[in-house]
């Protein structure tokens, strides 16, 4: 069994062997890719509900992707946040999907817990798709899948996250698993946006761009939301690029082979300039492939699926 | 003559008890002689009167019934949360005789008829002594002051917004200045709205961990800090609401060592327990001000006992089952404490050695009684006989479906507490009896 678990909730609850056990299965699926039919009829019967209370593009896709290409039987249920605050509580409807008897949950929430919260009430398998700014766990292992498929061991390796530390839930799933494989964590953002007592996570906290990416092998480089920042946490767009925007500049100053994650939707020439996003030391496609795979793996495993089924992978 | 729980008789005896009030839990068994609603006597050893009914109550300790400055019992607007007969049910069974009602109602409680209708349900309800406290502005708006002289007739004892802090620094000063003349205390719900933002719990490791809006302890201590100075400039008396932080008791004893006439409260929560248990994301530890640091829970604890924070007072605030059953952020702030204040105090205080018993019992009834100037919380001759029997040493666990409250949202649930109220009695009356099987009080 690689993974030990009911739900996917966090890679705080995940073991570094968890993580690297679905990052081998996720490989092996990466392949599956290359091929003319790229479906595996592995899910066929089952069904899987995607319920999205907040807004979502990417993940949604990804997710129902993954589960297209597994042969799953597929629900979406997608609520805005004004049908539910009529009365209905998120038990109500978790109950509701699991009268209809559901196998697998995918959940996106805007409040924190939320997923735990199904994951507790459900008998079925919950995966969080992102519960507010706590954690986003798939976004976390295909970002350290990514990471992994270049520099291999990570023990050591220096991965510098810079941006809204604060409201990211991709920060929080990125620190939890990235240290369990012993790399070296830096945060970097205005102290606005950096909220106090993460180091205690084992992180290292830099204000200051130019020493934070210095000696990076990897920057992950968050989505500033400009919508969360009622109370300004910094004074513009422009004044925002210039201290923490990856520019050009930054990347010359990076160490050979160093290169760069974006979770996705970007703010072009806010917290990234165009060039660098469409630059040669950019993965972020590589993130969005990796993303179907990663989704593919724990979907299969939850579901009971035998590694030793699949093959051996191409990495 | 027989005692008769099924008929309590006009005029008795309790026996063999402890007596603990003034500070102090006396060394000897003592009594108290109860006649028509009124203590006719009490002290140490056996009284020398013959043929009145006896309370056997060996083992146990007897205190004033306990007061609680700080209370929600949502009537009117909210009686799907707690109305006045069953919160005076709750406070019966946590071993209260008398209550300070919160006027964050729907609407709220900020005139003379208002008072005078929460009153009345009070004495309908008739398990504990509901002295209200009425609203420093029409509607909690906080942009005039309410008419206190009227409700002080109506029988107001203070004056609050509480729910929310006084923005308007004038308004404040000319409340504590004009309940000043009329002889009251402000009570300061002391929060900056504009740090606090949408904070949900305490800001620190935890609200950064679990991605939840952290609520500053500079919020408070800012407030706090704001509402002595007017204090020190008015000469009014403030009292400050629930304390939840260092700084605050920092700036609260400075303030006291300058002569400014300040009070403080703190609540069981606040002494107890830590922001690390937010960690399930339960909501049943969602409440304002927050759970804070254990340097905080410390820092409230030990100006319990160096008398820097006056009393214990619950901020009960129940909320249905429904509402705690949203998300953490979704939920509403606010916790239960009634029925558990005792058996906190004992577990947290007591067996820590922060504060002997007859100290504990003082934070929870003479000291808030004075502060406040209800005619409650001491065992005294002439006085009415409102009195606790009470078990220091009993251990209980905490049960969401044994609450006399409406609700239960209580942080404790599932905790193993020590000291629990046995009975409770009202000028006389019995109020409350702890039924719990297995175990056979007097």
């Amino acid at each position: 069994m690689i993974l030990q678990c009911k739900d996917v909730l966090g890679l705080e609850d995940m073991s570094a062997e968890e993580i690297l056990g679905v990052l081998d299965i996720a490989n092996r699926f990466r392949a599956v890719f290359d091929r003319p039919v790229r479906s595996v009829p592995i899910m066929r019967g089952r069904t899987v509900v995607n319920f999205f209370h907040e807004p979502s593009t990417r993940t949604r896709i990804s997710f129902e992707l993954a589960e297209k290409r597994l042969s799953a039987d597929i629900i979406n249920f997608v609520s805005s946040e004004s049908s539910f605050k009529k009365g209905e509580t998120l038990r109500d409807t978790a109950e509701n999907l699991a009268a209809m008897k559901i196998d697998m949950l995918i959940v996106r929430h805007s409040s924190a817990g939320a997923a735990r919260y199904l994951a507790d009430v459900l008998e079925c398998s919950v995966i969080n798709a992102g519960d507010g700014p706590h954690e986003h766990p798939t976004q976390g292992l295909l970002d350290i899948m990514t990471m992994h498929q270049r520099l291999g061991d990570m023990r050591g390796k220096k991965v510098t996250i810079i941006g809204d530390i604060t409201h990211s839930r991709v920060a929080r799933s990125n620190i939890w698993g990235l240290t369990k494989l012993g790399a070296e964590v830096t945060l970097c953002g205005p102290p606005t946006m950096v909220p106090g007592g993460l180091d205690k996570l084992g992180c290292r906290i830099e204000f200051d761009l130019a020493k934070a990416v210095r000696d990076a092998d990897v920057l992950n480089v968050l989505r500033i939301q400009l919508e969360r920042h009622s109370s300004r946490a910094f004074p513009s767009n422009r004044e925002y690029h210039r201290m923490f925007g990856i520019s050009p500049d930054v990347v010359r100053s990076l160490k050979p082979g160093a290169f760069i994650m974006h979770p996705g939707p970007m703010n072009r020439d806010v917290e990234i300039s165009s060039e660098v996003a469409d630059g040669p030391n950019q993965v972020i496609l590589d993130q969005v492939a990796n993303g179907v795979a990663v989704r593919m793996a724990l979907i299969y495993l939850l579901s009971g699926g035998d590694p030793g089924a699949l093959g051996s992978g191409s990495n | 003559m027989e005692w008769s729980w099924q008929r309590i008789p006009a005029e008795y005896l309790v026996a063999n008890v402890k007596l603990c009030h003034q500070g102090k839990l006396g060394k000897r068994s003592g009594f108290i002689h109860v006649r028509k609603g009124r203590i006719e006597a009490l002290g140490v050893g056996t009284p020398a009167i013959e043929g009145l009914p006896v309370l056997d109550a060996a083992g146990l300790v007897c205190a004033p019934g306990f007061v609680d400055l700080h209370v929600h019992f949502r009537e009117p607007g909210q009686e799907e949360k707690e109305v006045v007969a069953t919160g005076s049910a709750a406070a019966a069974a946590g071993g209260f005789t008398s209550v300070v009602t919160m006027p964050n109602t729907l609407p709220a409680i900020d005139n003379g008829a208002m008072v005078r209708y929460l009153v009345q349900r009070g004495k309908e309800a008739g398990l504990c002594r509901v002295f209200p406290a009425g609203a420093i502005s029409p509607g909690r708006k906080g942009d005039a002051l309410s008419e206190f002289a009227d409700m002080i007739e109506a029988g107001a004892v203070a004056f609050t917004d509480d729910g929310s802090p006084v923005v308007n620094g004038g308004l404040m000063a000319n409340a504590l200045k004009y309940a000043k003349m009329l002889g009251v205390p402000i009570l300061s719900h002391a929060e900056d709205l504009s740090i606090i933002g949408k904070g949900v719990m305490h800001g620190g490791y935890w609200s950064s961990r679990l991605g939840l809006a952290g609520m500053s302890r500079v919020s408070e201590d800012s407030a706090v800090f704001r509402d002595l100075e007017l204090a020190r400039a008015t000469g009014g008396h403030l009292h400050i609401c629930h304390v939840s932080t260092r700084g605050a008791v920092e700036i609260i004893r400075r303030a006291k060592n300058d002569g400014v006439r300040v009070t403080a409260e703190a609540t069981p929560h606040h002494f107890s327990l830590d922001h690390s248990r937010c960690r399930d994301f339960s909501p049943l530890f969602k409440m304002n001000p927050p759970l804070r640091e254990s340097e905080d829970v410390e820092a409230i604890a030990e100006g319990l006992a160096d008398g820097t924070l006056d009393c214990i007072a619950t901020d009960h605030a129940p909320h249905t089952g429904t509402e705690k059953e949203y998300q953490f952020d979704q939920a509403p702030f606010g916790v239960t404490g009634l029925e558990t204040a005792l058996g906190v105090g004992i577990t947290y205080l007591v067996k820590s050695g922060v504060m002997d018993l007859g100290r504990l019992v003082e934070c929870m009834t003479e000291k808030p009684a004075r502060l406040m100037g209800l005619p409650s919380g001491l065992l005294e001759e002439g006085e009415p006989a409102d009195f606790v029997l009470l078990d220091p040493e009993r251990e209980w666990i905490v049960e969401a479906d044994k609450f006399q409250s409406m609700s239960s949202n209580s942080s404790f649930i599932g905790e193993k507490l020590t000291g629990k109220v046995v009975s409770t009695f009202l000028g006389g009356r019995l109020t409350w009896r702890d039924s719990t099987e297995n175990v056979k009080y007097p």
